[in-house]
């Protein structure tokens, strides 16, 4: 069952990282008009070393995880 | 198994050998970091240091040192063990390695408790593709635990842990970032807390049930999607947004949700966030089983209970060095602070401190504050 999940997940992937090595299509953001992205307001991960912190006090609190990015071991949590 | 790590193994190779423009090493930077945790009778606080330097043209090393200081006479303690004090040290070395439009990473995180031991391998590939708006990532993880108990010297039970993850970074317009992560995590082996009991009715007990040790299953399998994206808004400030789904083997479906504004001003930048998180509880999760070895599974931890949690954060930094010059090798500096007000609700596990008996108890709620200070240092 999963295997087929991630299969079907991860074909699609496949392809569109084929695509890569004949990448003709037009970045339709040009790297001139990038500047806003380019603010640190704009960072997925403004500061690492606190999301992977709260990240932790979540897992050890929740019965859910991962999707988020990378995670530490241990628990912590009685 | 196999089939999902050939796919993955392939992938690596096909992004390793692929593309050959122009990618970026994470920035220099290194940040100090304390945090405390304080709620449900539980304190935990320690430091965090993170400190990532680029090393040559194309390599970037990233190490981290963290420490959990537990004080602990939490709701699960106080009702079926004694408080107690312990530590966990935490320590991550890391590498990233560029070659064109291809980072390629390694990670060793090992995790020391008295009685639990955590060693985690991973790798990552990364790709930036169709100029520079798509970036594809994939990472593999393998985690070795090693489980102890403090009252029981002999006593020791492994569990393997693998992470299997796909990232999909994309730049929609000069405004607009977003992300798409889907996470696989499998876990096999002693799964469950040595220390950790169910109750279950027992009409020879003056409390009305008695304890014995939970018993979870061996394996557990995860899946997690979580798409986030960032909005630049029309005056210097940002918003973002995040859903995750998540669902496992055990029976839990997870959504979780947040909402956070940025706002910069002069050298100040203010977040505010609101996070909200439900969960149905595990198949094998009971306040209280009808009577002993009810089930072939059992546990009553509370983080397996349906519950609904909000948290609501409020952040700020403040840029001391900064600007065009910096100050010495020192591009940018800033100091940080955040406090997080979180509350957990549980619907089923029930609060066996208060002097309400069986079977009257009310639910449990958790309320906590985390706080964080942290200096940032770029160079």
């Amino acid at each position: 069952m999963n295997s087929k999940v991630i299969g079907r997940i991860l074909l699609p992937l496949i392809l569109l990282a084929s695509l890569s090595a004949c990448s003709n299509i037009e970045p339709w953001v040009k790297p001139y008009e990038r500047d806003r992205l380019a603010d640190p307001i704009m960072a997925l991960d403004m500061h690492p070393v606190s999301s992977s912190y709260i990240q932790h006090v979540y897992e050890a609190r929740e019965g859910a995880r991962g999707g988020e990015g990378g995670a530490g071991g241990g628990c912590g949590c009685n | 198994m196999n089939v999902r790590r050939s796919i993955v193994v392939s992938l690596l190779a096909l992004l390793a050998t692929s593309g050959a423009q122009a990618g970026v090493l994470p920035e220099d930077r290194a940040d100090i970091l304390y945090h405390l945790y304080d709620g449900g009778g539980v304190e935990i606080d320690g430091p965090s240091v993170l400190v990532r330097k680029q090393v040559g043209k194309s390599t970037s090393i990233v190490a981290n040192y963290y420490i959990d200081m537990v004080s602990s006479a939490s709701i699960d303690v106080i009702t079926t063990a004694s408080p107690y004090k312990e530590e966990r040290k935490q320590w991550s070395l890391g590498m990233d390695y560029l070659r064109g439009n291809t980072t390629m990473s390694v990670n060793y995180t090992s995790s020391v408790e008295s009685d639990f031991d955590a060693t985690t391998y991973s790798f990552a590939v990364s790709q930036d593709m169709f100029g520079d708006l798509t970036t594809l990532t994939l990472t593999y993880a393998l985690g070795d635990d090693i489980v102890g108990n403090s009252s029981d010297p002999t006593f020791k039970r492994e569990n393997d842990r693998q992470h299997y993850g796909v990232g999909l970074t994309q730049i929609l317009t000069r405004n607009l970032i977003a992300a798409l992560n889907f996470e696989t995590i499998t876990d096999e082996g002693f799964l469950n807390n040595p220390y950790r009991s169910v109750r279950y009715a027992d009409a020879g007990s003056a409390l009305g049930y008695s304890y014995e040790p939970e018993l979870y299953p061996n394996t557990r399998t995860s899946n997690a999607i979580g798409l986030r994206a960032k909005y630049y808004l029309p005056y210097r400030a940002a918003i973002e947004g995040e859903y995750r789904f998540f669902t496992d083997t055990w029976g839990i479906d997870g959504n979780t949700a947040s909402l956070s504004y940025i706002h910069p001003m002069g050298p100040w930048t203010f977040t505010a966030k609101y996070r909200y998180h439900d969960q149905t509880g595990a198949d094998f999760f009971s306040d209280i089983f009808s009577r002993s070895e009810a089930t072939n599974f059992r546990g009553r931890d509370k983080e397996l209970s349906p519950l609904t949690s909000s948290t609501f954060k409020l952040a700020a930094s403040y840029e001391f060095i900064g600007g065009a010059e910096g100050w010495r090798f020192i591009k940018k500096a800033s100091v940080n602070a955040s406090i997080d007000f979180l509350s957990v609700d549980y619907h089923e596990f029930k609060d066996l401190s208060t002097s309400a008996g069986f079977p009257n108890e009310p639910l449990y709620v958790l309320e906590a504050d985390v706080f964080q200070l942290f200096f940032s240092f770029w160079y």
